[in-house]
């Protein structure tokens, strides 16, 4: 990989540095000019902060500088990246942004984090191999994926803090505050004109810019490695390491949509119907959220972004190397328990009394992880009723808890084979079953 | 009598619009009642619920992308043939050849923003609880308007016939191999037979059905081009109706009661 950047590719990160540069300068404005009461300290924070971008600016636009991100930082971030540590730290992040949502939304503390990851972005372009994979035409949906949903995160959780303190106070929530009617015209056909402008905008100049992809005509001689299904559907791509297709391609999907489906009618909570808040409803928060940002986007991020031949994961600046092998060593339950723990061969076990039925020999070899499962699906529904979800069992009723606990249950199958997949039992499948095509 | 006032005078312009321009409040009334797309709205609503940082339009954004995703995607069916012989060829010629080539870069990328628009919707509707009564319905409506969205951009990716599309769609669609006793490689599929001969094979799945086929091929191609360009959009066309009309009659835009 050749360590230089080439006239027109400094030029672009130019632009970007420039454009980083002047929202830095609006913000600083803001505090300056506009901000009641006015911060003049903050306003010079973002002052310099302008300046340091505009020094990027000026270092790649005009003089074509070719710094690159020093590369201890690349070779340290890729040491420590794989997919245990890249789940790990989101979940923990995840955890940290409900947890400190008072402090973490505040804007110019969520305008700190925007800039840091531009910086971060910005840097890492310079890196080939980061490079090659974030510019790819079909990816950008999922750097823009990226950065609309932080914004309106952190936009919802602001809003929502907002009105938390507000209650708290004994004052009306901020969607109360303009309580009286405007005619629809021109309030609202007029926004929505401007937003079909903007958006017009945006799609002709992004068509102008990019090229929609197209690669060597389809033969089924030759398939790419990696193959990938489209970006949305990445996620599920990505649990095919954890499930097999049955579960991570049919199951679980359809599970996603009735789940969706289904929430409106087992969210028994009437409080925070059209505002943001988030104390009002803390499980019906913590759990979609957790769904849809860790579960959904940042699975989406891993399957793009860090997974390339062989689906073996590769780190933000690691080159794609189709010939990288990593050991996976795959332990069932079963093995655990016959192997492990009795010492007879899983392969050569029987069904007691009558080994007639391969279908009964199966049965009885996998009997340790059906038990699991049974347990997992039947057992603690009851008991998670008269323990956890004790309140809520009372509240909801036979059938809402009974579907809302197995939609729960499944939902959290996934992040459990995660963990022990990554453990040092290296467990992949806890019922398996080839000769049925059941593997759980 | 200036130029305009002879136009907005004459019989045509009041036989369209049958009404003054709308500058004073009864007109602005009356303008959204007798257009029949604006109509679509109520004559009045509640102010924090048009706020940008309320709504974040993302709802109508999706539904602007339908709209330009439906007519990029009819020209484009002037310049596209899906068969094997021509779909290949048709795409390079709108790539460098034909003068509104941009229509493939508009139409690709206006797709993968309705995907994106669409969950930010999905999104703003659970930030600020708006599923719950009286809209769990209409929140279920909108579940499928976005698996639909999905599966017309999914059907939509392997018209290019490239390489990036059918392996996109054969990773995609194997799933359907392994539905439970749909798919030949399904839990519980082996226990449909009759007499030793298996009900559920290869040739008889529900990748069968998905594919038309075994594998991706031609017949695939026709059935995901008349999915995409009918099929789909002909459902969507009809829950938006749904959608929209529910949200009206459940209460407009949500807010606080």
């Amino acid at each position: 990989m050749s360590g230089t950047l080439d006239h027109s590719l400094q030029n672009g990160l130019g632009v970007y540095y420039l454009l980083v540069a002047l929202m830095n300068v609006g913000f600083a404005l803001y505090y300056q000019r506009y901000a009641e009461p006015r911060k003049p300290a903050s306003a010079t924070l973002w002052w310099a902060v302008a300046g340091f971008f505009a020094l990027h600016a000026v270092a790649y636009g005009i003089f074509h500088a070719g710094w690159i991100m020093p590369k201890i930082i690349r070779t340290t971030v890729d040491r420590f990246a794989d997919p245990i540590s890249y789940t790990v730290l989101s979940v923990v992040g995840f955890a940290a942004l409900l947890y400190w949502r008072k402090p973490l939304t505040r804007p110019q503390v969520a305008w700190g984090i925007l800039m840091f990851s531009l910086l971060l972005g910005g840097w890492s372009f310079t890196d080939d191999n980061f490079r090659q994979i974030v510019a790819k035409e079909d990816n950008v949906p999922i750097t823009m994926l990226i950065y609309s949903v932080g914004f309106f995160t952190w936009l919802g959780l602001y809003r929502a803090v907002q009105n938390d303190e507000r209650m708290e106070r004994g004052e009306p929530v901020l969607e109360k505050l303009e309580d009286e009617k405007v005619l629809v015209w021109p309030d609202l056909v007029y926004t929505e004109l401007i937003c079909m402008v903007i958006a017009t905008v945006v799609l002709v100049v992004w068509s102008i810019l990019l090229k929609a992809p197209l690669e060597q005509p389809a033969t089924n001689a030759k398939a790419p490695n990696p193959s990938k299904a489209p970006w949305y559907f990445l996620g599920l791509q990505e649990m095919l390491v954890y499930f097999d297709p049955w579960m991570a391609g049919v199951v679980l999907p359809t599970l996603i949509i009735v789940g969706l489906i289904a929430m409106p009618y087992i969210d028994f909570n009437r409080e925070g119907n059209g505002y943001y808040t988030f104390a009002q409803r803390k499980f019906a928060m913590v759990t979609f959220l957790f769904g849809f940002l860790v579960l959904w986007v940042v699975l989406i991020v891993l399957g793009t972004f860090l997974r390339g031949p062989n689906w073996n994961f590769f780190a933000p600046f690691e080159y794609w190397d189709p010939h990288k092998v990593l050991p996976l060593n795959n332990v069932n339950v079963s093995d655990i328990f016959w192997l492990q723990w009795l010492g007879t061969s899983p392969a050569t076990v029987t069904f007691p009394g009558y080994s007639g039925s391969q279908l009964l020999n199966v049965i009885w070899r996998e009997l340790p992880g059906l038990i699991l499962v049974v347990g997992y699906l039947f057992v603690l529904p009851p008991l998670l009723a008269v323990t956890v979800f004790r309140k809520f069992f009372i509240k909801m009723g036979f059938i809402r808890y009974f579907v809302m606990i197995n939609l729960l249950l499944f939902m959290a199958s996934l992040p459990i084979k995660m963990v022990l997949r990554w453990s040092p039992l290296n467990l992949k499948y806890i019922v398996a079953m080839p000769e049925y095509f059941f593997n759980i | 009598m200036s130029v305009g006032d002879y136009i907005r005078n004459s019989q045509v312009w009041k036989s369209i619009f049958r009404h003054p321009a709308p500058r004073d409040r009864r007109n602005r009334v009356v303008v959204m009642l007798t257009n029949v797309f604006l109509h679509l709205h109520p004559v009045s609503v509640r102010k924090s619920g048009i706020a940008l940082s309320y709504t974040w339009c993302m709802g109508g954004l999706t539904f602007f992308m339908f709209l330009e995703l439906t007519i990029t995607g009819v020209l484009l069916m002037f310049y596209y043939r899906p068969t094997l012989e021509h779909a290949y060829n048709d795409i390079l010629m709108l790539r460098d050849v034909a003068t509104l080539g941009i229509l493939r870069e508009l139409h690709r990328w206006g797709a993968h923003a309705m995907v994106i628009t669409i969950w930010l919707h999905m999104y703003r509707v659970f930030l600020t609880g708006s599923y719950k009564p009286p809209r769990e319905f209409n929140w279920g409506v909108g579940v499928l308007l976005l698996v639909l969205t999905l599966l017309l951009s999914f059907t939509g990716y392997l018209l290019p016939w490239d390489q990036l599309a059918i392996w996109a769609i054969t990773v995609g669609s194997n799933m359907a191999r392994a539905t439970p006793f749909l798919g030949h490689e399904g839990p519980g599929a082996t226990f449909l037979q009759v007499g030793g001969v298996p009900l559920i094979h290869s040739g008889s799945d529900a990748r069968f059905l998905l594919l038309g086929g075994r594998f991706v091929s031609g017949d695939t191609l026709l059935r995901f081009y008349v999915l995409h360009c009918v099929a789909i959009p002909l459902a969507v066309g009809v829950l938006i109706a749904v959608h929209f009309w529910r949200v009206r009659k459940d209460g407009g835009i949500s807010g606080p009661m």
